[in-house]
């Protein structure tokens, strides 16, 4: 038997909440950086909290770059595994997997703003998607992160801290989300539960 | 808004159980968990509550409590916490903040500040949990603050003690003195008695989020209708 999401293992501490969150909506998850594992999974999630150049060493150590890049079903990145898909980061100057081609640069400390961005934040989203199905107008999301995906052409929904950035991102099947979908309440969870119903 | 839920033994795990799933249903955006007694008695939490208290939850949640090493902070970590916050244990060895920011990021690493103003200046204290052992340490706070955030501090809560408890408002002239040499988020605690208190420290202290504990705990203030009267007043929060 197949499990319905392979969660990345690349380290993180912080994968629990993830695994609970998909857990409550009765989705098994399997940790794993075995590439016939994450392969055959029918989603996979890229988690990330730390940053951006060491994720992405262990991510070439584990040789997981070029097979990441290429899997044909869904693919979520949260937090740092959403800016992963970048062509590269400013957080430590390390190319990324490049699925989108943008950069992820530092906030501004001008304005006076606390870094990192750390608390609930809306979405303002900018079009219809499936990932997005059923939540209210702009929703309140939970956001920890010193560093933004600009907005492009991907960007499904954006949210502003000092100036707007990409909160929801999508390229072909790859998706991310900057905030955390596993600690957004009732909100985070249909994110989660939209992104369980995608083929 | 943070709310602190203080409890020094397992035995009311139950409540406490209880008691995060009513303040997640009620609104509160995040919750931190203090067991005060884990540093002056030299031993740190029991941690086998926290993965229950992750199920729980779906919002983020901090524990504190004599956190000494980064094997301890990484337990805590992946029993669910969001975030691990150090007071104590960063006064006597500094050092701790590097290493878990550089493990696990800054965005995990909350640093506790037990202030009090002494003559003109704001002075750091350590031991709080124990009245016995508590003692000033000498150091400025504004110098502390500064300094933890060098070594790595994603946030900083700053429990004002001379408020705590009593209800009669934030100290908004320490958290105004606090805010400017403070670049990553600014939680104000100790003092909440009235809406108008959280609706004070937002305006004036300009702090990113306010802690309470036992308004809450005594029903004194409802969360849902807080959030409302804040709301309205001007702060934007979650609703």
């Amino acid at each position: 038997m197949t499990t319905d999401v392979a969660i990345i293992a690349n380290g993180g501490a912080n994968i629990a909440s993830l695994r609970i969150a998909l857990d409550r909506l009765g989705a098994s998850s399997e940790l794993t950086s075995d590439p016939a594992a994450l392969r055959r999974a029918p989603r996979v999630i890229l988690p990330g909290v730390g940053a951006a150049a060491d994720a992405m060493d262990r991510l070439r150590a584990l040789n997981l770059v070029e097979l990441i890049r290429t899997l044909p079903q869904p693919v979520l990145g949260i937090c740092l595994g959403m800016q992963l898909l970048f062509e590269s980061s400013e957080e430590g100057e390390t190319s990324c997997l490049g699925v989108i081609p943008a950069r992820v640069r530092k906030f501004p400390t001008r304005d006076g703003l606390p870094v990192p961005h750390m608390g609930w934040n809306r979405l303002t989203p900018r079009c219809q998607s499936p990932l997005l199905r059923g939540l209210d107008d702009a929703p309140h999301m939970y956001f920890v992160h010193s560093y933004a995906a600009p907005v492009g052409p991907s960007t499904l929904a954006t949210s502003e801290y000092g100036a707007e950035f990409s909160a929801v991102v999508q390229c072909r099947n790859f998706l991310g989300t900057q905030f955390h979908p596993e600690r957004s309440s009732r909100a985070g969870s249909r994110v989660l539960a939209n992104f369980l119903e995608l083929q | 808004m943070v709310k602190g839920v203080r409890f020094r033994d397992h035995q009311v795990v139950g409540d406490i159980l209880e008691l995060a799933a009513r303040y997640c249903d009620e609104g509160a955006d995040e919750l931190v968990f203090y067991d005060i007694t884990a540093s002056p008695q030299n031993r740190t939490v029991d941690r086998s509550w926290i993965a229950r208290v992750a199920r729980v939850l779906d919002i983020p949640f901090c524990v504190a409590g004599g956190i000494r090493s980064v094997v301890e902070a990484e337990e805590v970590l992946n029993a669910g916490a969001e975030k691990v916050s150090v007071n104590s244990p960063a006064l006597t060895e500094p050092a701790l903040v590097d290493a878990l920011a550089k493990r696990f990021g800054s965005q995990c690493v909350v640093v506790g500040i037990d202030s009090q103003t002494v003559g003109d200046e704001f002075e750091v204290y350590q031991f709080t949990g124990d009245p016995q052992r508590t003692r000033g340490t000498r150091r400025r706070t504004l110098d502390w603050v500064r300094e933890v955030q060098d070594r790595g501090a994603g946030e900083i809560v700053l429990n004002c003690m001379a408020s705590d408890g009593v209800r009669q408002g934030y100290d908004l002239r320490q958290l105004r003195a606090v805010r400017p040499v403070c670049h990553v988020p600014l939680v104000a605690s100790g003092g909440a008695g009235t809406p108008e208190h959280f609706v004070a420290v937002f305006a004036e202290a300009n702090v990113d989020g306010a802690l309470a504990a036992s308004v809450f705990h005594t029903g004194a203030i409802d969360i849902g209708e807080l959030k409302r009267y804040l709301s309205g007043n001007h702060v934007e929060m979650r609703a």
